[in-house]
């Protein structure tokens, strides 16, 4: 397995915490806390190619754990119930102002048997749209076109994070 | 036993405080396993953790710790 240096985790960090300030986001102010998780990333991204969430066991198979891909389908449930995501990577802004604090959390993934695949969509009758609504999973985005964006406009995730929402 | 992740932030903190407190533990990262150990970690987690999550302690085969919990660390440790 490659080594992942000092330097690669601090870039990475640097660059999580840019577009997570950018989007809205917050990360953890617990700066060794958050690095480790960083290098976890990493290794799991060199590991299965993706960057899978390093507190959950990988499956290593991408579709198996698409929800799990960081960040999370989970992430900003958590946020707002908890303060944090699953990780304590990502927090609230109250968490960053000291009036919250971190502590672990419950899994809000379901279990293996509980698991499905995207969930059929249901059509509503009393809508005729000219074009599907699509729905970003990690954050809830929506926008009404043919196809799906190539990444979030909101929080950056991948095409293939979008459920057919309507 | 303590099943935990090589990359977990909260499997982390848990091995340092179990060290802190002087409890003896055995630990595996199941995300190093090979197949078909991986495999029966996840069923020895399963039968105690449906989530599966991590970190999971299991003592003495009799209970379980789900997740980073200093207070229940603590109770185990006697103190």
């Amino acid at each position: 397995m490659p080594t992942v240096t000092a330097e690669l985790v601090d870039a990475q960090y640097r660059a999580l915490k840019d577009a997570a300030e950018h989007a809205g986001y917050h990360l953890n102010p617990d700066e060794s806390f958050v690095k480790d998780i960083v290098r976890g990333m990493i290794e799991n991204e060199q590991r299965y190619g993706y960057q899978s969430c390093p507190c959950r066991l990988s499956a290593a198979n991408k579709d198996a754990d698409r929800d799990i891909v960081c960040p999370c389908d989970y992430r900003d449930a958590d946020i707002t119930a908890y303060g944090a995501c699953y990780c304590a990577l990502y927090v609230s802004q109250k968490v960053v102002d000291g009036t919250q604090t971190v502590s672990a959390i419950p899994e809000r993934r379901p279990p293996l048997s509980r698991r499905t695949s995207a969930a059929p969509v249901k059509k509503n009758p009393l809508t005729s749209l000219s074009v599907p609504v699509w729905r970003c999973t990690v954050c809830g985005y929506l926008c009404g076109r043919e196809q799906p964006p190539d990444v979030c406009p909101i929080c950056k995730v991948k095409k293939d994070r979008f459920e057919r929402f309507m | 036993m303590l099943y935990a992740l090589s990359t977990c932030g909260w499997c982390k903190k848990t091995k340092e405080y179990l060290r802190e407190l002087g409890v003896a533990y055995r630990y595996v990262f199941v995300d190093t396993l090979s197949e078909p150990d991986k495999s029966e970690a996840v069923a020895a987690i399963t039968a105690w953790n449906p989530d599966c999550s991590f970190p999971t302690i299991v003592i003495d085969n009799n209970r379980c710790i789900v997740g980073f919990n200093a207070e229940e660390l603590k109770k185990i440790a006697g103190k």
